[in-house]
C-alpha cells in the first residue's frame, strides 16, 4: 500500500498534506486555548485563534521546508541510488552520457515508452520507479510525523500566558522574509548559471573574439563574432525608440496636460491595453502586415529611384522580413511603457510650478515646454531608458519580423537579427551542454543581462533622485 | 456712476475714503460672483484697490478671499468648473471681456504663492523667464539689467549676485519667497498680488518680506491675502474683511481694526470665531 502511495503524484500529495494538518493544527490549539479560557480566572495574554494560529504554525512551516528540500534533492537522490545498482557494463559511459541516459529512464517512466524498449531498459526504468516510489513515500512519512509532531509540540506549550500572539506576528515576518529570500536566491541562481555556463564558453572562445568579432555562423560553422547582433539589437531598439519616445511622450503630455478628465478616463485606460496585447501577437502583425508594406513601399521606393535615373541599382534591400518592420512594430508595444510612466512623472510636478508660470503670463504650451517638461525631464529620461531595456530584451517580435542574417547593414530594410533572435534559435532543436553553440547562448543571456541591468539601474536611481527633489 | 453695489456697509466706505496719494483706483471690482460647478463661493463682491497702497483681504478659512484675488489675474480659468460674473475694470476695460488675452493681463497682474515655488532652473533663468516669453530684453546685457533691476528690488542680489547660476530651489525658504516676487516684479507688473506669501515663512523671513512688501508700495498696487492679522496691520493701508463669499466690511486698516462697524469683523479680529 504504501509503495502505491509513493506512485501518487507529489505535488498535490503534499499540498493535501500540509492543508489537512494545518487546518486540525489550527482546531486543536484553538479548541485548546478556549478550554484553558474557561478554566482559568486570569486574563488570557492572548486570543483563541492566536493559539490556533501557533499550533497551525508548528504543523506547516517545517513541512513546507522539507518539502521543498525534497522537491531540490529527491530527483538526485534516486540517480545516485540507481547509478550505484546499475550493471558494470554502464561504467564506461561518460557522465554526461550517463546523465543523458538516466534522463531518457525518467522520460520513459511509467509511460508506454518503456514497454518497447530493450530488457534492460525496462528492467532500469523499473527499478527508477520502484526508488522514486520509496523516496516519495519515505518523504511522506517523514513529513507527516515532523506535522504531528509539531502540533503535539506545540500544543503542549500553550497555557494561560502564552504569548501566542506575539511569535505569530515573529513567524509571519519569518514567513514573509523567506518568501522574499525565494526571490532573491532565484535571481541570484540565475545570474550565476549564467556566469557558469558563459565561463564555460569563453574557454572555448576568447571573448575579445566574441565581443568584437563581424562574423556570426554559430549553427554551421562556429563562428562567434556577436558584433552583428550587438547592431542588429542596438538598431531595431533605436527605430522602436525614434516611434515610442515622441508618441509616447506627446500622449503623456496631452493627456496630463490637456485632456479633460473624460476624455482622460478613456484614454489612459486605452493606452495602458496596448501593454496587454500579447508580444506574439505583435509579432505576427508585424511579419503580416507590417513587413510586407514595407516591402512594398521599398520596392516601389527603389523602382521609381531607377526610373528617374536617380540611381542605377535598387537603393534598398526590400526584405520580406526587416528590421524596420520589427522596430515599428516594437515601437508601438513599448508606447504605453513610455506614456504611461512620464505621465506619472509629469502629474507629479507640482501644480503651483504651472500656477507660477500662468502668472508670468506664460501660455499653456510655453509652461508644458518650459516648465513642466524640464521639470520631469529626469523621470522621463528613466522611462525613456525602462523602454529601452524593455525594447532591447524583447524576443517574439524580433523572432517574427527581425530576420536572422547576422549582418550589420544601415539599410532599416534589410533583415537583422538580434541577440534574443539567436538565443532562442541555438536553444531550440539539438542542444548539446558541451557544444560552443548552445553555450554561446548564454554568453549572449549574460550581454544582454548586462545591458538591461545598466539601463534599470540608472533609471532606477534617476527616479530616486528626481523623487527627492519634490517630496 | 458709482462704482459700488455690494452691501450698504461698504457703499458709504467707497464714497467717504480718502484716494490714494495720486487718486487713481488701479482696479474697479463691479458684482463679482464665483462659482465652483453649483456651489457659490463668492457672493456679489464690489471693491476697488487703490494704486501705491496695500489692500489686505482677510477673513476665516474658506471666506473666499483667495478666491477673489485670483480672479484679479483671471488664475481661475485654470481651475476646471470655476465661472466668474462680474467686471473687473483696470484702464477702463473689463478683464473678464472674451477679447481679453489672459496671458497679457497676467503680464500687468503678478502673482506670489503661499509656498514658494521657483522654477526648477538658476536663480538668472528665474528672473529671466517672464521678460524672455514677453520678450521685454533687447540682448543679454539688457536681460541682465533687467534680473539685477528685479533681484534688487527684492532685496535679494546682495545674497545671490556670486551665484545667479545655482538652482532656485538651492536657496532658503525666505530667499526663494523674495525670489519669487524678483520673478514677478521682473515683468513689470501694475499690480502684485500676494496669496498668503508668508505663511510658510519662519518668523525672521517674514520679517523681511514685509519690509519689502512696504518697499513696494511705492510703485504698485498691492493685494495681499493673509491669515495672520497683524500682518495686515503692519503692512496694509486697506483691509477688507470676507466672510462665508461676502465682503464684510472694507476701510482704513487703522478704522477696521480699532473702530470696525460691522459686528461680524469685531468678532474676527478679537479672536472671537475664525
Amino acid at each position: 500500500m504504501l509503495q502505491q502511495l509513493g506512485q501518487l503524484p507529489m505535488g498535490w500529495l503534499l499540498i493535501a498534506l500540509v492543508a489537512v494538518f494545518g487546518s486540525a493544527a489550527f482546531f486543536i490549539g484553538r479548541v485548546r486555548a478556549e478550554r484553558l479560557l474557561v478554566s482559568t480566572t486570569s486574563r488570557m495574554h492572548s486570543r483563541p485563534n492566536y493559539h490556533g494560529y501557533y499550533v497551525a504554525m508548528w504543523a506547516t512551516v517545517p513541512v513546507v521546508i522539507v518539502a521543498i528540500a525534497y522537491a531540490i534533492f529527491a530527483e538526485d537522490l534516486t540517480r545516485s541510488q540507481l547509478t550505484r545498482e546499475l550493471p558494470s557494463s554502464f561504467a564506461r559511459l561518460s557522465p554526461a552520457e550517463l546523465q543523458s541516459y538516466l534522463e531518457s529512464v525518467r522520460m520513459a517512466a511509467g509511460t508506454a515508452a518503456s514497454a518497447g524498449a530493450d530488457r534492460v531498459f525496462q528492467a532500469i526504468t523499473n527499478r527508477y520507479l520502484e526508488l522514486r516510489g520509496l523516496v516519495n513515500t519515505g518523504t511522506l512519512v517523514l513529513l507527516g510525523l515532523l506535522a504531528a509532531g509539531g502540533i503535539f509540540f506545540a500544543q503542549r506549550r500553550l497555557h494561560p500566558n502564552f504569548r501566542a500572539r506575539a511569535l505569530v506576528e515573529n513567524g509571519m515576518q519569518l514567513v514573509l522574509f523567506l518568501c522574499a529570500g525565494v526571490a532573491i536566491a532565484t535571481t541570484a541562481g540565475i545570474v550565476l548559471s549564467l556566469l557558469y555556463e558563459s565561463l564555460l564558453f569563453f574557454q572555448k572562445v576568447s571573448a575579445w573574439d566574441f565581443l568584437t568579432g563581424t562574423r556570426w555562423n554559430a549553427q554551421t560553422e562556429a563562428e562567434f563574432g556577436a558584433l552583428p547582433l550587438f547592431f542588429g539589437t542596438f538598431m531595431i531598439a533605436l527605430i522602436a525608440m525614434l516611434v515610442a519616445a515622441p508618441i509616447g511622450l506627446f500622449s503623456a503630455i496631452f493627456l496630463s496636460e490637456y485632456a479633460s478628465p473624460r476624455a482622460r478616463a478613456w484614454i489612459k485606460p486605452i493606452l495602458e491595453i496596448l501593454a496587454g496585447i500579447p508580444t506574439v501577437v505583435y509579432g505576427f502583425f508585424a511579419l503580416l502586415v507590417v513587413a510586407p508594406g514595407i516591402r512594398t513601399a521599398a520596392i516601389w521606393f527603389n523602382e521609381t529611384a531607377i526610373r528617374l535615373g536617380l540611381a542605377s541599382e535598387p537603393i534598398l534591400a526590400a526584405q520580406p522580413t526587416s528590421a524596420l518592420a520589427a522596430g515599428l512594430v516594437m515601437g508601438i508595444m513599448v508606447i504605453p511603457f513610455v506614456s504611461s510612466l512620464s505621465d506619472d512623472v509629469i502629474n507629479a510636478v507640482p501644480q503651483t510650478l504651472r500656477d507660477a508660470a500662468y502668472a508670468l503670463g506664460a501660455t499653456k504650451s510655453e509652461t508644458v515646454k518650459q516648465v513642466v517638461v524640464p521639470a520631469a525631464l529626469p523621470g522621463i529620461i528613466a522611462a525613456l531608458l525602462l523602454a529601452v531595456s524593455r525594447a532591447i530584451g524583447e524576443t517574439m517580435i524580433v523572432v517574427m519580423a527581425a530576420g536572422k542574417s547576422a549582418r550589420i547593414s544601415m539599410d532599416p530594410t534589410s533583415d537583422l537579427t538580434t541577440i534574443t533572435v539567436q538565443i532562442v534559435s541555438l536553444m531550440t532543436g539539438e542542444t548539446g551542454f558541451d557544444d560552443p553553440k548552445t553555450l554561446s547562448a548564454f554568453a549572449l543571456g549574460l550581454v544582454l543581462f548586462i545591458v538591461t541591468l545598466a539601463f534599470n539601474v540608472v533609471a532606477l536611481r534617476v527616479v530616486k533622485k528626481y523623487r527627492e527633489k519634490y517630496d | 456712476m458709482d462704482t459700488t453695489q455690494g452691501t450698504p456697509a461698504m457703499m458709504d466706505d467707497t464714497l467717504t475714503l480718502p484716494r490714494s496719494a495720486d487718486g487713481a483706483q488701479r482696479i474697479d471690482c463691479r458684482n463679482i460672483k464665483v462659482f465652483y460647478g453649483q456651489a457659490q463661493a463668492i457672493h456679489d463682491v464690489s471693491m476697488s484697490f487703490p494704486d501705491r497702497a496695500v489692500t489686505a483681504l482677510i477673513g476665516p478659512s474658506g471666506c473666499g478671499k483667495s478666491t477673489f484675488l485670483r480672479c484679479l489675474n483671471r488664475m481661475n480659468d485654470t481651475i476646471e468648473n470655476c465661472r466668474v460674473e462680474g467686471e473687473i475694470l483696470m484702464d477702463g476695460e473689463n478683464i473678464n471681456d472674451e477679447d481679453v488675452d489672459p496671458v497679457l493681463l497676467r503680464s500687468r497682474v503678478g502673482m506670489v504663492f503661499q509656498k514658494p515655488n521657483p522654477f526648477p532652473k538658476s536663480i538668472y533663468d528665474n528672473i529671466a523667464y517672464g521678460p524672455r516669453i514677453h520678450g521685454l530684453a533687447n540682448g543679454r546685457e539688457d536681460l541682465d539689467a533687467i534680473v539685477e533691476k528685479s533681484l534688487r528690488r527684492a532685496g535679494l542680489w546682495e545674497e545671490v549676485k556670486d551665484r545667479l547660476t545655482a538652482p532656485g530651489t538651492s536657496l532658503s525658504g525666505g530667499q526663494q519667497q523674495r525670489l519669487c516676487i524678483a520673478r514677478a516684479i521682473a515683468v513689470q507688473p501694475e499690480v502684485i498680488l500676494m496669496d498668503e506669501p508668508c505663511s510658510a515663512l519662519d518668523p525672521i523671513a517674514t520679517a523681511r518680506i514685509e519690509e519689502l512688501i512696504d518697499d513696494l508700495r511705492s510703485r504698485y498696487c498691492i493685494v495681499i491675502v493673509t491669515h495672520s492679522m497683524q500682518q495686515a496691520a503692519r503692512v496694509s493701508q486697506r483691509t477688507a474683511f470676507f466672510h462665508l463669499g461676502n465682503l464684510v466690511e472694507l476701510g482704513d486698516t487703522n478704522q477696521i481694526f480699532t473702530n470696525p462697524r460691522e459686528k461680524r469683523t469685531e468678532d474676527y479680529i478679537t479672536g472671537r470665531f475664525g
